[in-house]
């Protein structure tokens, strides 16, 4: 019985990977795949030059923005600096007493509180996590930031409503309009009437 | 020479043939509304299927039916025939895990298509399934009926017209009154069809529905943007389904069918399947999608997704 030289291969093998591996900030180009939206691999060539450029934060390419309804306030509730604009953040961690006592948090409330979304400094503003203050008609992108499969679906129009023209100007619904931001899980309804059973129409 | 004799004489001579004809004749006569008779009804009679009509035919047809119609609902309604737009093949898309099984979207189809509201006919059944036996039909419940839903371990399918590419009603229509129109939308003209039942006896999702009396429809809740092929106030003894509300997308720019905008959850989607940036598009390319009785190869463009 003839035995193959399973260990010569082997060590080619490892050499190979050593020279793959151990290469520190190849300047070579880089493969970036990603599939299309018909399911083909595309594959790009990027110099490391390129791929920095790519990572840098700052060089992000700026959110899309997508025309949206007004955000649903409660009735005289915005702009918010009308009464907090003459008030001293309070950035402790608490129990709110005097005011907004309605709202009860029951979205990971064990993980966050009001300051982490809305902005001490300017409150007629979000706050992302990377300091970036937004608008409250841009509220997906805050939204987004932790439940980027429902924001990916929702950009397309696969997650959420959308109204106006199946072939012309579309309507998207912002989060809020369907989802309590402190509360969000969609809330049950009364059905409409049962069809009639043709037993009892006869 | 007897009174018998006499009689057979004068008797008038009746031979098979003449029988035959006259009887053809007498009821002929019979059938005609004579009583009401007025030009309407002749054209009626006489109407041509849909897709033989001429336009001079056709606008004949459609100022009578406007004339009948606004005299019976006291109204004035529109009957459009417009065509289907030249590229669009359309799909439509629902998400079952976003349906909380609230009807809503029923309806709003029976107001926006004038569905009967006595005897009851609805295009659009919502099936309560248990989570347990997953989609499983034979389960299904229709008649569910709780305070709020959804309710606790269950998910909910709507059933329509799935709009096949292949549909098995089309083929058995005696008389070719119901067809695949190019933009995909299988549609009925109620002025051609004779009331066989067939193609409900075809359908393999329940989706084809008959008049069985004259259909009644409140005269202030008539919607009176109509369509010849589609939501038109429909005669005694047709069957009539689901068009994707033919009214509604074929316009320029075309809206959303009703049970699309009605939604509450944002469950249905609608769009062209030969527009590669259209939503339906995305989902089918990147959703796990399902068609109701694969098996049976009726190539449903209702897609079912998670």
């Amino acid at each position: 019985m003839s035995r193959r030289p399973v260990f010569p291969v082997l060590l080619a093998l490892m050499a190979g990977l050593v020279t793959l591996v151990g290469v520190p900030n190849s300047t070579k180009a880089k493969q970036v795949k990603h599939f299309d939206r018909s399911g083909n691999l595309v594959i790009e060539e990027k110099t490391a030059a390129e791929m920095i450029h790519l990572y840098s934060i700052k060089n992000r390419k700026p959110a899309e923005s997508f025309p949206t309804p007004s955000p649903p306030f409660s009735e005289g509730i915005f702009p918010c600096s009308e009464c907090h604009a003459d008030m001293e953040p309070n950035l402790k961690r608490r129990q709110l007493e005097y005011m907004h006592t309605d709202i009860v948090l029951n979205h990971a409330e064990g993980q966050r509180w009001c300051l982490d979304c809305h902005n001490p400094n300017d409150r007629d503003k979000l706050r992302l996590v990377s300091g970036e203050l937004i608008e409250f008609t841009e509220s997906y992108r805050l939204c987004g930031q932790c439940h980027g499969d429902k924001y990916r679906d929702w950009k397309v129009g696969i997650h959420g409503k959308r109204t106006g023209y199946w072939n012309g100007d579309k309507q998207y619904l912002l989060c809020p309009s369907c989802h309590n931001p402190h509360d969000p899980k969609f809330k049950p309804l009364a059905p409409m009437p049962p069809p009639v059973r043709p037993d009892a129409a006869r | 020479m007897s009174d018998q004799k006499i009689q057979h004489d004068n008797a008038f001579k009746l031979t098979r043939r003449k029988a035959i004809k006259g009887l053809a004749a007498g009821f002929g006569a019979l059938a005609l509304p004579v009583s009401t008779a007025s030009a309407s009804v002749w054209e009626a009679f006489f109407q041509k299927n849909f897709r033989e009509m001429s336009k001079e035919d056709l606008k004949n047809v459609l100022a009578r039916l406007e004339k009948g119609y606004s005299e019976e609902y006291g109204k004035p309604i529109k009957v459009k025939v417009t065509p289907p737009i030249e590229g669009v093949k359309y799909g439509y898309g629902l998400d079952l895990s976003r349906c909380i099984g609230c009807r809503r979207c029923v309806y709003a189809c029976v107001g926006e298509n004038n569905q009967s509201r006595d005897p009851q006919i609805q295009w659009i059944r919502v099936v309560q399934l248990d989570k347990e036996k997953g989609t499983d039909l034979t389960e299904a419940e229709h008649y569910y009926n709780p305070k709020t839903v959804p309710e606790e371990g269950h998910s909910y399918m709507p059933i329509q017209c799935q709009q096949c590419e292949n549909p098995p009603c089309t083929k058995v229509c005696p008389v070719q009154a119901t067809w695949k129109e190019p933009d995909g939308i299988v549609v009925v003209d109620y002025n051609w069809c004779i009331g066989c039942r067939y193609c409900m006896a075809a359908c393999p999702y329940g989706a084809r529905h008959f008049n069985w009396s004259k259909p009644q429809v409140p005269a202030k809740e008539i919607n009176p943007d109509t369509h010849y092929l589609g939501n038109r106030p429909r005669p005694i003894g047709v069957v009539e389904k689901c068009t994707f509300c033919i009214q509604r997308t074929r316009e320029q720019p075309g809206r959303y069918p009703a049970c699309e905008e009605i939604c509450p959850v944002g469950a249905r989607k609608f769009g062209n399947m030969l527009d590669p940036e259209s939503e339906i598009r995305y989902l089918i390319e990147n959703k796990r999608v399902f068609i109701l009785k694969e098996d049976l190869n009726t190539q449903p463009k209702f897609f079912y997704f998670y």
